[in-house]
């Protein structure tokens, strides 16, 4: 309770800093004030947007994206992360594809999605699935390697078949590092749709900001990239808890 | 379960080399193991006793050589022979309960022979009270406890165990010592339990096998004739523990020259 009473008092002091600091601004104009909307501005810009409708249609556009392209990535990188875990050979060719498509940043890609999936929502959802993919597929093969063999032995030597061995050690075992494999991917969806949104989107909270540039709104550019954290925290807040209640009592000293 | 009259465990010309051109881990290993019988295997270290074990587990598959569990050659790890490994290796997403009924488990027994199964080998080894915690709340004398639990629960018909006291302080390892000298008196195990205690081999054994260093082989055995219930203090485990430590300690100084 204490720390949830620091956090609140951080955030109201952040805003406090900030109104000070773009009030002051707009009295001495050290820049021109239009460049640093203040906290009034950029909520009234939120309101306005809420009360329309439009805040929200954006923001559903957006995370039903996340959750599309972060789902296909999740569903494949769980499935090929597991196998080429398990498997020397397959790992082996894996590998060194890996290792040179991964140094490259995905938005370098962007142009290519839109090229090849169109302007529709598959260029959007498919760029998210290429770019969480690899993260989460490299982390979940690791987590199944570092697998301790002496845990599948011990189940070997209990009775356990193949099968057993996969779903009942390695599966549980790895899922540590599976979830944080998922918690990475899913902050890292909500971090590049704001890159799939900056072209050819007529919706989503990368549209918004984009749209505040080309009509030069600066309160909302700002509101949709607070919104972005605020979204961020929220899921991240959300998936710890649900770390915490799947992972048990395991970690617990 | 006497069945057949010939030894529960035969090991025959066992012998491991672990790649072509190298020299031996072991040579040629022949020792059968009798129902209900406790055999320590004694060695210094590298000698192969661990090899050994894991090639009778099955994890391990000998270069040359046979081990036959009932008469059966084994091939690989399967339920009728218990491992209890150094490390403990618990599955730690698991209670105590649910690693002591993984067996159980695998073999779909009803929830409530598992239960009762539970209770049974929980109250064995003393952790009854424990049975909802976590390995990671665990002290590691406690640990081993439940991995012996967790083998006796799938009723194999041997136990094998690799230095299974051999990461815990003094004064829990007796203990566990004492505990498993309690178990055997109740429950009658096969059991092969490789260890580098002497003091430990000769509490414990019904008969200690002594290794010889690399490439191991079988150098000696002693059978231990004292009482089931044994004093480390009484005079004659005293002699047991310094003839064998004479054997012993000739490899281990073979090693050194």
């Amino acid at each position: 309770m204490r720390s949830s009473a620091v956090r609140a008092v951080a955030i109201l002091g952040g805003l406090v800093l900030w109104a000070v600091f773009t009030t002051a601004n707009a009295r001495v104009e050290i820049v021109n004030p239009v460049l640093l909307p203040k906290p009034m501005e950029v909520g009234r810009v939120a309101l306005d947007l809420t009360a329309s409708g439009e805040l929200a249609r954006h923001v559903l556009t957006s995370l039903w994206r996340v959750v599309q392209g972060f789902g296909l990535a999740a569903v494949a990188a769980l499935g090929l992360g597991v196998l080429v875990g398990l498997c020397v050979p397959l790992r082996l060719m894996a590998e060194p594809v890996i290792e040179l498509l991964r140094p490259i940043p995905p938005l370098a890609f962007l142009p290519m999605f839109l090229v090849w999936f169109g302007l529709g929502e598959a260029s959007k959802v498919a760029f998210i699935g290429y770019t969480t993919f690899f993260p989460m597929f490299v982390a979940i093969a690791a987590s199944v390697l570092r697998i301790d063999v002496v845990l599948l032995r011990a189940a070997a030597s209990l009775g356990a078949t193949r099968a057993d061995l996969v779903r009942r050690v390695l599966l549980p075992a790895a899922l540590p590092g599976i979830v944080v494999a998922l918690r990475v991917g899913v902050g890292l969806a909500l971090f590049v749709i704001v890159g799939a949104e900056f072209m050819g989107a007529d919706a989503g909270l990368g549209h918004l900001i984009m749209e505040g540039r080309t009509f030069f709104n600066p309160a909302q550019i700002v509101m949709g990239a607070l919104l972005l954290g605020l979204l961020g925290s929220l899921v991240n807040t959300l998936l710890l808890a649900a770390e915490r209640r799947l992972l048990g009592g395991r970690a617990a000293a | 379960m006497t069945t057949a009259a010939g030894p529960k465990i035969q090991i025959q010309r066992v012998a491991k080399t672990f790649s072509s051109g190298r020299a031996p881990a072991l040579a040629e290993v022949d020792l059968d193991v009798a129902e209900r019988e406790l055999v320590c295997i004694l060695g210094p270290s590298g000698c192969g006793k661990s090899t050994l074990l894991n090639i009778v587990a099955g994890f391990l598959a000998p270069t040359t050589g046979a081990v036959r569990v009932d008469g059966r050659v084994v091939t690989g790890p399967a339920p009728e022979r218990g491992v209890v490994f150094q490390e403990y290796a618990l599955f730690p997403w698991l209670t105590v309960t649910g690693n002591v009924e993984f067996g159980p488990r695998l073999q779909s027994r009803p929830a409530a022979e598992r239960r009762r199964t539970v209770d049974r080998y929980l109250d064995l080894v003393g952790l009854r009270a424990h049975a909802d915690k976590f390995p990671a709340q665990l002290s590691g004398g406690m640990k081993q406890r439940v991995a012996i639990a967790r083998a006796l629960a799938n009723n194999p018909a041997v136990i094998l165990m690799d230095e299974p006291f051999g990461a815990l302080d003094a004064q829990t390892r007796e203990t566990l010592q004492d505990e498993l000298s309690k178990i055997q008196r109740v429950e009658h195990k096969t059991i092969l339990f490789v260890t580098h205690s002497i003091r430990e081999a000769v509490y414990l054994a019904d008969r200690v096998v002594v290794m010889t260093s690399v490439p191991g082989r079988i150098k000696q055995v002693f059978p231990i004739k004292l009482p089931e219930v044994r004093d480390r203090f009484a005079p004659e485990f005293t002699q047991y523990e310094a003839d064998i430590t004479r054997v012993v300690k000739e490899e281990v100084d073979k090693v050194r020259e």
